[in-house]
């Protein structure tokens, strides 16, 4: 049975359901790009505030499918500004298009409910839910302007691929509940280790868990989808769905010992490496801002997954400040593709940035400040975290790892700087359309952030170790 | 706290001349040059206040210090502390900062904001590289000196500056990330070891270390200072940034960048590594001489004038690494004087060409000749700086490459027979400067403008100066000398 305190700890979750319900009756009734969009933030904010609220209950286990603790509300925080951050670049970005603007707010919302589950799941069937729910409205945001065409075939792209990586998932999860015999993800992993059909359905888990990630060798998707989708939900698949399934891996990683396993770790390892050397070199090869950044995701997850291998409270601490220093510097990296691009095409190609700082200067020292991130430059969020997952690695030993971060990192910093050298070229003769307000908002919020945590991380990592102090699995 | 404010004052001068730039193209430069101006003044001030403590002994000689907490999580504490190194290093700093800004002062019409924004941060970023005592805090500032720096070659630049800021920007960095690996390993083996986590330099001296760790460890270090010192051979990214960088940032490059890096060998390379230090001296002295050597022959190959004096930066350099390998006290006062001295004589002889290319619109040597006809004074004011530059006595340079091989004798015979024909190659290439630029006859005909007022103050001040060090360097040796006794 569910009762009130189980319900106030998922008042979080209910306020984005029910905004999504909101949402889509006001369609019904009248169709209006600001009130259904305000309607949206609305319901995030309401949710965030209800994070506190949650927060009183927690740490407490909702039925047999959700947690709520510390660790699952950080995250949901995460989730829900980045996804109100996305809501926000898409009013923009939307406004200048023609076409039904409006659903796009019920399937971010609905998108952000999958992710929250994510977060807090504690259950085979918890957490195929919510990535399908994630998944489905990913399917339709990616296509949701039918007019342009590469928009459309990087959603059928999406809906293929990821259709067929559910189902590796779904049939890994059913060799794991039968040598397991639980569906409790924290039962499951402490009792079935030694059945034979356990290790193979950990690894088709992870071939799932691998192609939302978007790791080599499940990477292949990412650089069409990024181009093809609109910049907004390239944003959004960035940093919510690679967020939310970031959190549970974390979650149940450190919670199973899994680290012991050789296997394992041999596996995670491999994946690692081969994230940082592709996506770093691949990204050299591109000409398209959104496939540079793309790639540089790829790597990006390379070196999370750096943190993630090292054991220890520290390397959790670093995987979840290295996700939030990535979370800001995409989010207002993909911000400033999203504003930059006119009702007719995205501003993806480096020709649409040479010039930037002496036509746009407010707008290229974001970029520049978010690229630098990205690149783990001082001022900036991304050079903590490179340090803190450094000295994750440093503190387990993971001597080679560490090697090959530092010089894929290095290798890094040639793209990143191509762009801004674009930027500091002569100026062309472009025009780029006026920034919206609530994008103008997120790009001053993120660069805020940025520059904070970038600067006097403290606050955060507290924030960040009270999460991990209240971690149940 | 004076510490702080040094760096606070080009931080927030910075700031506001970039947003001066927006409305006048004059603000900017004299918002950056008061506050370097101020910032040279308040340095002067704390050197004539402490000047002769007694005192003041060991590595502890701290003239100021300011202490907080930065990241308490982690152990990392806004530690900066000067001692007579440093502030012979940061002085230097702020008088090289003024130069900069009054040589570019007609040289950059485009930009001016941004462009006095990026020299500010350059010059706090090196402030701090030279105050910082927490590990953590200095990469901290060690990173963020590359950023502007990058910025001012890839804006400001000559004509292949986007190749040479990459470059520039993808060896530190890269380097960098070495030393970052070789901090935390640093970090966390002093931690195992005694309990106590921390990025503090003081308590990190003495970290009970095996010796293969520490040979590791060190070399993670070393590379990074090589690179920006920079050693033979780490050094192919130098010509480029030098040459293609306006005349402020090959000053601020040969006269302070490259200074991080010899500095950092002194401060930390040797002290926290003691043993593996001694035992990677030969190999660090060779590659000194090496680069001694190798530096001068190819400066006598250039044509191009600023690439020549960046070759000639390679040789100088050699000498303070060989100095700072030798580790007895004549050669790190020599290695000490080298590094003051070189920065005042190579960033004037990029003044010149500055000055040379800002009249003539060329670099190359075979366009110049018999300039002595048409701008006597700016030749002139060429000769004084490439004979101090071949180390004349009299001048500062002589000072430090003679304390250098003073000291390098006992140690090695050989490397100081083969470090002094380094002396007799520099001859060659400051004669081709001065022969191929100022002497002979006007082939080309030219008819320049002589040295302006304001180019005449920046010449002055650098020929007094280098005057000064070389006839009189007993007060700079007193100031570093606590330091020297620490060891």
């Amino acid at each position: 049975m569910i009762g009130a305190a189980d319900l106030i700890a998922l008042l979080p979750l209910l306020f984005v359901a029910g905004g999504s319900v909101a949402a889509m009756l006001a369609i019904a009734i009248r169709r209006s790009h600001v009130l259904v969009a305000g309607l949206t933030v609305a319901a995030l904010a309401g949710a965030f505030g209800c994070l506190w609220i949650a927060a009183a209950a927690a740490p407490r286990r909702v039925t047999a499918l959700l947690i709520v603790d510390g660790y699952a509300l950080f995250f949901m925080a995460l989730l829900i500004g980045a996804t109100a951050a996305v809501a926000l670049l898409g009013y923009g970005y939307l406004e200048m298009r023609a076409g039904r603007r409006e659903e796009f707010y019920v399937l971010l919302l609905t998108g952000t409910l999958g992710a929250m589950v994510l977060a807090a799941s504690s259950h085979l069937a918890s957490f195929f839910l919510g990535l399908e729910i994630l998944t489905v409205s990913l399917y339709a945001l990616i296509a949701y302007l039918p007019a342009r065409r590469v928009s459309l075939e990087a959603g059928i792209k999406y809906l293929i691929l990821a259709a067929s990586s559910a189902a590796f998932l779904l049939f890994g999860m059913a060799l794991v509940y039968a040598a397991a015999g639980t569906m409790d993800l924290t039962g499951m992993l402490a009792a079935g280790a030694d059945d034979i059909l356990f290790v193979p359905g950990l690894i088709l888990i992870v071939t799932g868990i691998g192609f939302k990630l978007a790791v080599v060798p499940f990477h292949m998707w990412t650089p069409d989808v990024y181009q093809g989708a609109p910049a907004p939900i390239a944003a959004y698949i960035a940093t919510v769905s690679k967020g939310a399934m970031f959190a549970l891996l974390l979650r149940y990683y450190f919670a199973s010992g899994a680290r012991h396993a050789g296997a394992v770790f041999l596996i995670f390892s491999i994946i690692a490496i081969s994230s940082m050397i592709a996506g770093n070199l691949l990204a050299l090869l591109q000409t398209n801002v959104k496939r540079i950044l793309a790639y540089s995701s790829i790597a990006h997850m390379g070196y999370l997954l750096v943190a993630f291998l090292a054991s220890g409270e520290l390397a959790m601490q670093a995987a979840m400040f290295y996700l939030v220093a990535y979370l800001v510097s995409t989010l207002g990296a993909f911000g400033i593709v999203s504003v930059l691009s006119s009702a007719e095409s995205e501003a993806e190609t480096l020709e649409d940035y040479r010039g930037l700082f002496w036509r746009r200067p407010a707008l290229a020292g974001v970029f520049t400040a978010m690229l630098l991130s990205l690149a783990g430059i001082p001022l900036t969020a991304g050079f903590i975290g490179k340090f803190y997952v450094v000295s994750a690695g440093a503190s387990s030993t993971l001597w080679a790892l560490i090697v090959i971060l530092a010089i894929t990192s290095g290798v890094g910093i040639f793209y990143y700087l191509r762009i801004v050298a674009a930027m500091c070229g002569s100026a062309a003769e472009i025009s780029e359309p006026r920034t919206a307000m609530p994008a103008g908002v997120v790009l001053t919020a993120a660069t805020a952030f940025l520059l904070w945590f970038g600067i006097y991380p403290a606050p955060l990592l507290n924030a960040i170790r009270a999460a991990l102090s209240q971690l149940i699995a | 706290m004076i510490l702080i404010w040094l760096i606070a004052i080009l931080l927030l001068a910075g700031l506001l001349a970039g947003m001066a730039g927006r409305w006048s193209s004059l603000w900017p430069k004299w918002i950056a040059l008061t506050a370097v101006s101020i910032d040279f003044v308040l340095a002067v001030q704390i050197w004539i206040r402490n000047y002769g403590r007694a005192d003041l002994t060991g590595t502890m000689a701290w003239i100021e210090q300011v202490d907080f907490s930065w990241i308490p999580q982690a152990g990392i504490r806004l530690h900066l502390a000067m001692d007579g190194l440093s502030l012979l290093l940061v002085v230097l700093t702020f008088f090289l900062g003024i130069m900069a800004v009054l040589a570019s002062w007609s040289e950059i019409r485009h930009r001016v904001g941004f462009f006095h924004f990026n020299v500010l941060w350059v010059l706090a970023g090196v402030v701090s590289v030279f105050v910082a005592v927490d590990l953590f805090a200095f990469y901290f500032a060690w990173e963020l000196m590359l950023v502007p720096m990058y910025f001012l070659i890839a804006i400001w630049g000559h004509e292949r500056r986007l190749y040479a800021a990459i470059k520039f920007f993808l060896y530190t960095q890269l380097s960098g990330l070495l030393m970052l690996i070789a901090i935390l390993a640093l970090y966390f083996r002093h931690g195992q070891a005694t309990g106590v986590y921390t990025f503090d330099y003081m308590q990190l001296l003495g970290a009970p270390l095996g010796p293969g760790s520490q040979m590791w460890i060190m070399l993670g270090f070393f590379i990074a200072f090589a690179v920006k010192l920079p050693v033979f051979p780490l050094h192919t990214w130098l010509p480029d940034a030098h040459t293609e960088a306006p005349t402020a940032g090959s000053i601020i490059l040969a006269g302070l960048l490259l200074k991080t890096g010899g500095y950092g060998m002194l401060r930390f390379v040797v002290p926290l590594f003691p043993d593996a230090a001694r035992e990677f001296a030969p190999v660090a002295m060779t590659l000194g001489v090496i680069g001694i050597l190798y530096g001068a022959i190819l400066a006598f190959g250039q044509t191009d004038l600023k690439r020549l004096v960046a070759y000639t930066s390679v040789s100088h350099l050699g000498f303070v690494v060989l100095g700072i390998f030798v580790w007895n006290r004549l050669a790190l006062q020599g290695a000490v004087m080298t590094m003051i001295c070189h920065g005042i004589s190579t960033g004037a002889l990029f003044f010149v060409a500055g000055a040379l290319q800002d009249r003539m619109h060329t670099r190359e040597l075979d366009r110049m000749g018999g300039l002595w006809s048409t701008i006597p004074v700016l030749s002139g004011v060429g000769l004084f700086f490439a004979l101090a530059s071949l180390g004349l006595p009299g001048m500062g340079d002589f000072v430090g490459e003679f304390l250098v091989l003073f000291g390098t004798y006992p140690a090695s015979r050989g490397l100081t027979t083969a470090a002094a024909i380094g002396i007799v190659a520099a001859t060659l290439y400051a004669l081709k400067i001065a022969q191929g630029a100022f002497h002979g006859p006007n082939r080309h005909r030219w008819a320049l403008p002589d040295l302006n007022r304001r180019e005449a103050l920046i010449a002055g001040a650098m020929m007094a100066s280098l005057l000064w060090l070389g006839l009189n360097p007993q007060p700079v040796l007193d100031t570093f000398s606590p330091f020297l006794r620490g060891i």
